[in-house]
């Protein structure tokens, strides 16, 4: 397997796992709306937040960390406020952090992105584990995950919930549509995380200031990464945006009732006799 | 020329338990229409063992052609033979599109092979069109469903993408429809399966309900407590519908998980839908958005909500439901009354 | 265990210049704000006073995110129909010599807070300090959550209703009595709609302060601020009176929201925030200790800030306690002494700034306001009165006197009240 066969640049961990864990930085997706009894909330403002899927997969490392020790390391790609997230994943306890920061990057769609992450995470030296989230809020493919694993061509287990070591094997809960599956890889393998699977842990001050004075945070140029520049960026993307457009929802903003319950009530049930779907 | 190497559109055909799953008949009728659109051959590929009846099936909705590949290892399903096998078709057969139903595996294997065979792959289309210069112009929702990207892969080939299940109406079947079903023969060892299946906990069932529901009953946040849902399976009950819910109730413990409706749980048409204090948030509504009537129940007169439903109360849904329980209970009486 | 020299509680106006002035000193701070953006929850009317400001920062006007500078002041009495403006014009320059000026809180104190940073402060956002970290009986740091970090000196400087001031000894648990509440819109107009709207030109802005129906009647008022392109619109009421007369300060900022003269300044304007927050009716009187071994509280934490009744002040003195504060810290350090005693200066120092003067001509200002004639009979008062004096009915004009005579109510002459009432506007 190719992963493990690259030249360490960094000194594989001796015992324990050694975990990296991708993390993207996104605006903030949820929905905002006013809400005058809680405080501020706000429409405006592009304020960001680490991808929240990845958090959990944040998370689920941390987890496996506490249970067999070794070494965290989270890497991310984007422009150098990224940094931002990775300081906040270094608060809940990762152990130091790569950003992939290169103009050669910028609009890298999941397949450069998929390959760079992966060559990067081989400059890691030996790991046992890559987590992923399952998809991010902005992009929202959940292909890079499977895409890195194809680039290192090691075991995928997707949509995990919960997973857990055991004999130098992986044993993951996998959620599905249909149900749950429990899948078994060796390792090293990779796992990408359900949104919501886990309580992902708050940053705590001291890890917060180790974070930020820690001298824990590299930011690796593609050059630094040893990565090949022709495949990356708009240059290296099979795809390209042709067009966006906007969609404002399908407004269709119909009739609303207010007022008095039993009026509007039965207004909205007339309503829904005359389109057949109440008889009587 | 070069590109002429590449023909035809190829969708790759999932199932289980011996049956394809409607993802995968929906992506036949949609790539019929652009198959048609381009003048081009539609084909199949169907990955596993015994299939032959599946490959018979997949025709009469729609394909020219199954490329049928069947080996003892792809019996179950696992993302790396699969990826493997498809790999290998594709360098076989060279279709300029391949096309995957947006299902945890189908991603998961598109997402696996993209890296394989280093071409372009738009995820979890909801429109597909096709340009003047014959491409395949991959329409998805981007930024949380506020805009849609129109993407094209010009690149490289075969141009791929994932298109979200329950989008694209399911063809008719026609059972006279006669196509070609090529076996085709891929290289796999024991080695090349390197996650294994232990086992599977369903809830088929029950999710199932959802999707074939035609009508939909969703709580949110709004309901304040678990034990209000109750209220919600009454109503249900009296207008023969499901149950479903928004990911925060379910993240809470209010609600299974299987019944979650939006961008990471179901997408669900049923022809009537009700919001029941829920706020709107853009992931609830990548899921149910194509409803063919959407009703919204929430105490917030400026809740987004209301901005795509066909009716609205504004009222508090401890208010609401109750009266609304009891005046079709006494509709369905005097209709009981004046038919006997 | 992570230590540093001073500690600092909140990364407000206060935080971020005692932080600011100690980092310049080469002092090893830790400045840590709750909120994820420094100013994101801060709830505030919108004009700051640029005196401190030039004092701290010389140039501040061409990097602060001003959003524009106050050349307008009005004084709004208001009935549920009519309405009095006083309109004082004072189209000073804008730049250095401005007066005052209007900002948004999350851009001006994430500013600030950037300055501090930017200067040597290490600035955690994002976490909430717990508690105080005490040893041998002396604060000795703070406890956030599983951590404790040390500091020398800590500075409690987390706002009006300063938990740290508290938990110090400094201050006592204040009552719903000395309580008001306010509530605050964001909204957003074009610029040039405001220019238009409000009569100002690029740059130039508006303060507008309301009584009467803004707060119901109730004792309180409302506010407005001109903005680059949104308008804050507000009312705060004493938390008694709306207990009292079980009204919802929601409800008040409706009507005073609907009001046709309000609707003329904000008509299709769209809310983008929407704020509440409690507010202490604290003066003088009520201010309390301000440092104890090893500890000092500054800004509103310190209760350092002025109740006009329908507006506050305080930003300026917020950052003239923080770099005062930061200035006892440093003679401290010269001593080597972070006792009482070595934090002595901190007092002397704000006299010498002026803030204590301010705080002091302010004196009777909480007392002034507990009269609720002030909110109810003399709004009405007013307007009755110009109503009468420009309605044309067919009955003859009356003698302006004979009105005013008319409109006196119990012992208090209107011309009286008006000097009151403007005496009270002009230390706005
Ligand atoms: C990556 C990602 C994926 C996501 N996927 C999904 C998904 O698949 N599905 C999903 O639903 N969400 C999803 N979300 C979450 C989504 O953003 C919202 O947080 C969620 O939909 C909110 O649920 P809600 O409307 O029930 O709750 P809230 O937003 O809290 O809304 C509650 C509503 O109830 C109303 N209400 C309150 N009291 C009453 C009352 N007494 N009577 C009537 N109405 C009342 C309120 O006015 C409010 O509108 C996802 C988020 C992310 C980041
Ligand atoms: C409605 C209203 C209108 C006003 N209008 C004006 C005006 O027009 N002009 C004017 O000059 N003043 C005005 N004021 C007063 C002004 O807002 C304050 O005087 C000023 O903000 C005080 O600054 P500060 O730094 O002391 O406190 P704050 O600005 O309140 O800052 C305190 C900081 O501490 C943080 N914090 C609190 N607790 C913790 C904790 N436990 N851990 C970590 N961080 C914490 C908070 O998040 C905050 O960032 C107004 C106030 C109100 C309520
Ligand atoms: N720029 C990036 N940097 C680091 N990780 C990423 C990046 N983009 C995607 N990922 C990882 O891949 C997962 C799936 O992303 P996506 O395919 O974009 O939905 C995310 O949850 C991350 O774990």
């Amino acid at each position: 397997m190719r992963f493990l066969e690259t030249s360490p640049k960094v000194k594989p961990a001796t015992d324990g796992l050694k975990i990296a864990v991708c993390l993207k930085q996104v605006p903030k997706g949820e929905h905002l709306q006013i809400d005058p009894v809680r405080k501020t909330l706000k429409r405006e403002g592009v304020e960001s937040e680490i991808n929240p899927a990845d958090r959990n997969a944040v998370e689920l490392a941390l987890q496996l960390k506490d249970e067999h020790g070794g070494e965290i390391i989270a890497l991310s790609m984007g422009p150098p406020t990224f940094v931002r997230s990775l300081e906040t994943a270094i608060g809940m306890g990762v152990d130091r952090a790569v950003l992939l920061s290169d103009r050669a990057l910028a609009g890298s769609d999941t397949s450069p992105t998929s390959y760079a992450l992966a060559e990067t995470i081989t400059r890691f030296g030996r790991s046992g584990l890559i987590i992923c989230g399952e998809e991010t809020s902005d992009s929202s493919t959940g292909h890079v995950g499977p895409g890195i694993a194809g680039h290192l061509d090691i075991p995928q287990i997707t949509y995990v919930i919960d997973a857990k070591v055991k004999d130098g094997k992986i044993i993951a809960q996998r959620a599905v549509e249909f149900g749950f599956e429990f899948w078994e890889a060796s390792l090293p393998a990779l796992l990408t995380v359900k949104f919501g699977c886990n309580r992902p842990r708050e940053p705590t001050l001291t890890r917060k200031i180790k974070a930020k004075r820690g001298n824990v945070i590299q930011i690796w140029s593609a050059r630094d990464a040893a990565l090949d520049t022709s495949r990356l960026g708009l240059e290296g993307s099979p795809t390209v945006v042709s067009e966006i457009e906007t969609v404002d929802l399908p407004s269709r903003r119909g009739e609303v009732f207010t007022g008095d319950t039993k009026e509007t009530v039965s207004k909205l049930l007339n309503r829904l006799k005359e389109s057949g779907f109440i008889r009587g | 020329m070069a590109e002429k190497e590449y023909n035809g559109i190829m969708v790759f055909l999932e199932h289980r338990k011996n049956m394809l799953r409607n993802a995968s008949i929906q992506l036949v009728g949609e790539g019929r229409r652009l198959a048609d659109l381009l003048n081009i051959e539609l084909s199949g590929a169907l990955l596993g063992k015994g299939l032959v009846a599946l490959a018979q099936e997949a025709i009469q909705y729609g394909l020219d052609k199954v490329h049928l590949v069947e080996h003892e290892l792809l019996r179950d399903y696992a993302p790396r033979p699969y990826a493997t096998a498809l790999a290998e078709l594709v360098d076989r057969r060279k279709p300029e599109a391949l096309l995957f139903g947006a299902t945890m595996n189908g991603r998961e294997v598109a997402g696996r092979l993209h890296a394989y065979i280093h071409t372009g792959l738009a995820a979890d289309c909801t429109a597909f069109d096709v340009t003047e210069d014959g491409y395949i112009e991959m329409i998805r929702p981007a930024f949380g469903g506020k805009s849609l990207a129109h993407i094209l892969c010009k690149k490289t080939k075969p141009q791929m993408a994932s298109a979200r299940p329950n989008v694209f109406p399911a063809p008719e079947k026609d059972v006279n429809r006669k196509g070609e079903i090529v076996r085709e023969m891929v290289q796999l060892t024991e080695k090349d399966v390197d996650t294994k299946c232990l086992s599977v906990v369903e809830y088929e069932s029950e999710a199932e309900i959802l999707s074939r529901a035609e009508i939909i009953l969703s709580g949110g946040y709004g309901l304040k407590k678990k034990e209000n849902f109750a209220l919600l399976e009454e109503l249900a009950e009296l207008l023969h519908g499901v149950v479903g819910a928004s990911r925060k109730v379910v993240d809470i413990g209010w609600f299974p998980r299987e019944r979650q409706i939006g961008q990471t749980g179901k997408t669900v048409r049923p022809r009537l839908y009700f919001a029941i204090g829920i706020s709107g948030a853009v992931q609830h509504l990548a899921g149910m958005e194509r409803s063919e009537k959407i009703v919204a129940i929430n105490s917030d007169p400026s809740s987004s909500i209301f901005e795509i439903a066909d009716y609205g109360i504004v009222g508090n849904m401890l208010e609401v439901l109750p009266e609304m329980i009891r005046q079709l209970k006494e509709m369905q009486q005097e209709a009981g009354q004046s038919s006997s | 265990m992570d230590e540093f020299e001073v500690v600092i509680i909140g990364a407000g106006p206060a935080g971020s210049c005692a932080a600011y002035r100690l980092a310049r000193e080469g002092f090893n701070v830790l400045l840590v704000e709750r909120a994820n953006t420094p100013g994101s929850k801060n709830v505030f009317g919108g004009r700051i006073y640029s005196y401190p400001l030039t004092g701290i920062f010389p140039d501040f006007w061409k990097e602060a995110p001003i959003e524009r500078y106050v050349t307008q002041e009005n004084m709004v009495f208001m009935t549920e129909s009519n309405s009095v403006t006083m309109k004082f014009d004072s189209s000073s320059p804008e730049g250095v010599s401005a007066q005052s000026f209007t900002v948004l809180r999350e851009k001006f104190d994430s500013w600030l807070a950037k300055k501090a940073q930017d200067a040597g402060a290490l600035l955690i956002t994002g976490t909430r300090v717990d508690d105080l970290y005490w040893e041998n009986g002396r604060i000795a740091g703070i406890v956030a959550g599983p951590d404790t970090v040390r500091g020398n000196v800590v500075i409690g400087a987390d706002g009006v209703v300063s938990t740290f001031a508290q938990k110090a000894g400094l201050r006592r648990e204040l009552t719903a009595k000395e309580l008001s509440v306010a509530v605050k819109q964001t909204i957003k107009l074009p610029e040039e709609t405001i220019e238009d709207r409000f009569n100002l030109s690029k740059r130039e802005g508006a303060a507008y302060g309301f009584v009467g129906y803004a707060s119901g009647y109730l004792r309180g008022g409302g506010f407005l601020y001109t903005n680059k392109d949104t308008v804050s619109l507000g009312v705060v009421v004493s938390a008694e009176d709306l207990a009292l007369r079980k009204k919802e300060i929601f409800e008040i900022m409706e009507d005073f929201k609907l009001h046709p003269s309000i609707q003329k300044l904000v008509r299709g304007g769209e809310v983008i925030e929407y704020s509440a927050h409690m507010i202490p009716e604290m003066g003088i009187n009520t201010l309390p200790a301000l440092f104890k071994d090893n500890f000092l509280a500054v800004g509103d934490a310190g209760g350092l800030l002025i109740n006009h009744g329908y507006t506050y002040r305080g930003v300026d003195l917020a950052m003239i306690s923080g770099v005062s504060a930061a200035e006892a810290i440093v003679q401290a350090r010269q001593k080597g002494d972070y006792s009482k005693m070595g934090l002595s200066a901190y007092p002397e120092i704000l006299r010498k700034k002026g803030v204590m003067k301010d705080m002091v001509a302010f004196r009777r200002t909480p007392r002034f306001l507990q009269n609720a004639r002030l909110f109810t009979a003399y709004p009405r008062m007013v307007c009755d009165f110009f109503d009468r004096l420009y309605t044309v009915d067919g009955k003859g004009k009356e003698k302006v006197f004979d009105i005013g005579k008319k409109e006196i109510l119990g012992k208090v002459s209107i011309f009286k009240m008006l000097r009151d009432m403007l005496g009270g506007f002009k230390s706005v």
